[in-house]
């Protein structure tokens, strides 16, 4: 084919194909998406100007005071101590009982499981568990663990409400969390490495031990700190779980009374304080607001990062 | 010793593997059932808590206490009606603002967005997802309600339209990133054709992939209506129901919503006074979040898998 020499310059081809004068309406169009992400943004940047603003001079003049001091009915003095302390014994229950549940649980639908109906009614079930509103976690916590407790006459003046039965309430509540996270993770292992696994005589567990587990501990990860992060910030279960919305006193408690004592957490020690007419218990709120987004936005944060670092294309 | 696997005194050398082997893999199978049996057991406790304490309620009353003039627990008043109402309002506030903004962040993260600035933007979104709705709660009450709602309509300090922003705020990035997925799941083949017919960027954005993905656009808001109904902290301090609400259709007044009534019934627990069957009111209104979620969440999956079946 010869090049032919043409007659109309190119400019004037790309001037004809381009239609006249500027698309407004695109440019519109584009302006209002642009303006929608710029609206969260700056929901976010208020948000966390406003309380730091209000709690970052109590923790300033505060410090370690505020992190350690019970609740009071006088917001000078009052501090998140119990709740800090609930929070963690929390988190120390739902890594205890929901993580290893939630990943065996995923382990035996994605490796175990045949593919029949119960297998398939797990899955639904799970699905459908993950759905359910935080606050009806909190019905069966009370129903059951508190129940439970209360019949064995456990906790203060035997009435079950012990921090037992909200880091058991919060675990049943992360756990299709951590299960679905986990299926997904060990379901993005490629087939070809079990093979290679079964090929050389090694067992079905020998395979998920020592092979899947290891290429699905990343996204694995992910999905355990991301529930920790949902444990420690939710509040609504605990309203019902028997947690102390309050004051109550806890004074040198050692550590076994503590955990057969009356409990808070971060969270209902926030709604309590926000709860409060006064400017005060507000900005203690905030203080505490600001320890408790830093541990959640950090573990989100480390679970996006761990996300992106280890996500890979087999 | 090739004829060993064919001896039946010496199992070991079998296809089967060791006896003790078979044993130890025959446990940890039982043993990982065994979790996978938790999450049914879950399912089976809540069903059955909700089930029969909801039943206990309604036997304990008159049909005609749930029609009432509003919802006051301690006085046995219990008006379906107006949860019901407090939740729908919050919950149709909330989507009027997650809806547009959810919608139009996904379009820009999936259709504009050069990757560099996805790589920011999206992190962005993940956080706001990440903030425990207690704290949502607080910015409610310190700067949508003083800053925002009483300084432009007016109303009091708390209220139904306060609740409804803040759940919308919240629901924005559940609402941004399942309608993002469904948008980049639509394949470039039909991107590239609209552009080969000649039509605009806006065009194949609003006229092709749109409606293409229009089964994962619905199930996002679907699944976002349910996580409103569902949403707790934000209405049970920023919607002002303290206790009992009468019947209001106003988003500028006061109001009770499901959630906020087991909130405030749950807060009291220690001290019910008055109508015994106040305590036990909290599993009815438990069971009802209940099935409207589930029917929600049920319809929103049935949508999400016709979105992966399609290409």
């Amino acid at each position: 084919m010869t090049t032919q020499a043409t007659s109309v310059p190119a400019a004037v081809v790309r001037r004809s194909l381009r239609s006249a004068g500027t698309d407004w309406r695109g440019v519109i169009f584009q302006g209002l998406l642009i303006l929608s992400l710029v609206f969260s943004l700056s929901v976010l940047v208020v948000l966390l100007a406003d309380v730091f603003s209000r709690g970052w001079p109590v923790l300033a003049a505060r410090g370690m005071d505020f992190a350690t001091a019970p609740a009071a009915s006088n917001a000078a003095v009052s501090g998140a101590g119990q709740g800090i302390m609930g929070s963690v014994l929390i988190g120390v229950i739902v890594a205890i009982v929901a993580f290893p549940l939630g990943i065996a649980t995923a382990i035996y639908l994605e490796e175990y499981a045949a593919d029949n109906k119960l297998t398939r009614f797990i899955t639904v079930n799970i699905r459908n568990l993950a759905g359910v509103p935080s606050i009806v976690f909190g019905l069966l916590g009370l129903a059951v663990f508190v129940g439970a407790l209360k019949a064995l006459e456990i906790g203060p003046g035997g009435n079950g409400r012990i921090v037992l039965a909200g880091g058991l309430t919060m675990a049943t509540l992360v756990l299709p969390i951590v299960i679905i996270t986990a299926s997904e993770a060990i379901r993005a292992v490629p087939g070809a490495i079990r093979e290679a696994g079964y090929g050389v005589g090694a067992s079905r567990w020998q395979v998920v031990r020592q092979l899947i587990l290891p290429s699905a501990a990343p996204g694995i990860l992910t999905g355990v700190v991301l529930s920790l992060s949902r444990a420690l910030g939710e509040t609504a279960p605990l309203i019902l779980a028997g947690a102390v919305l309050g004051t109550y006193s806890s004074g040198n408690q050692d550590f076994v009374e503590q955990l057969s004592g009356s409990y808070t957490a971060l969270p209902m020690v926030i709604f309590n304080w926000t709860r409060q007419p006064s400017d005060d218990f507000r900005d203690i709120a905030a203080a505490a607001i600001i320890i408790l987004l830093g541990v959640t936005l950090a573990a989100n944060a480390l679970a996006i990062y761990l996300r992106n670092r280890y996500e890979r294309a087999w | 010793m090739a004829q060993g696997i064919l001896q039946p005194d010496r199992p070991q050398l079998g296809l089967q593997g060791s006896v003790a082997r078979r044993r130890k893999e025959g446990f940890i199978g039982r043993v990982l059932f065994a979790a996978g049996l938790a999450s049914v057991v879950i399912s089976t406790l809540i069903v059955l808590t909700l089930g029969f304490e909801a039943i206990s309620f309604l036997s304990r009353i008159e049909l005609g206490q749930l029609f009432e003039l509003g919802w006051f627990p301690r006085r046995g008043l219990f008006d379906i009606a107006t949860v019901l109402a407090g939740t729908l309002i919050v919950t149709g506030i909330a989507m009027l603002i997650a809806t547009p903004i959810g919608l139009a962040s996904a379009i820009y993260l999936s259709e504009y967005a050069t990757p560099r600035v996805r790589k920011v933007v999206k992190p962005v979104l993940e956080i706001l997802a990440g903030i425990p709705s207690i704290v949502l709660a607080f910015f409610a009450v310190t700067v949508i309600s003083p800053e925002v709602v009483q300084r432009f309509l007016g109303g009091s300090a708390f209220n139904l339209a306060v609740a409804g922003i803040a759940v919308g705020i919240l629901v924005i990035p559940l609402v941004a990133s399942i309608s993002e997925d469904a948008m980049r799941a639509v394949p470039r083949s039909l991107r590239e054709a609209s552009y080969g017919l000649g039509a605009r960027k806006i065009t194949t954005t609003l006229r092709v992939v749109f409606p293409a993905a229009i089964s994962g656009i619905v199930a996002a808001l679907i699944i976002a209506i349910s996580r409103s109904i569902g949403e707790t902290m934000v209405v049970a301090i920023a919607a002002g129901g303290t206790g009992g609400s009468l019947f209001n259709l106003d988003p500028l007044s006061p109001g009770q919503t499901i959630t906020a009534a087991m909130a405030s019934l749950a807060t009291g627990s220690d001290q019910v006074r008055g109508d015994d069957a106040a305590f036990p009111s909290l599993f009815f209104l438990g069971l009802l979040l209940f099935v409207l979620t589930l029917l929600l969440n049920v319809v929103g999956d049935v949508f999400v898998r016709r979105t992966r079946q399609r290409y």
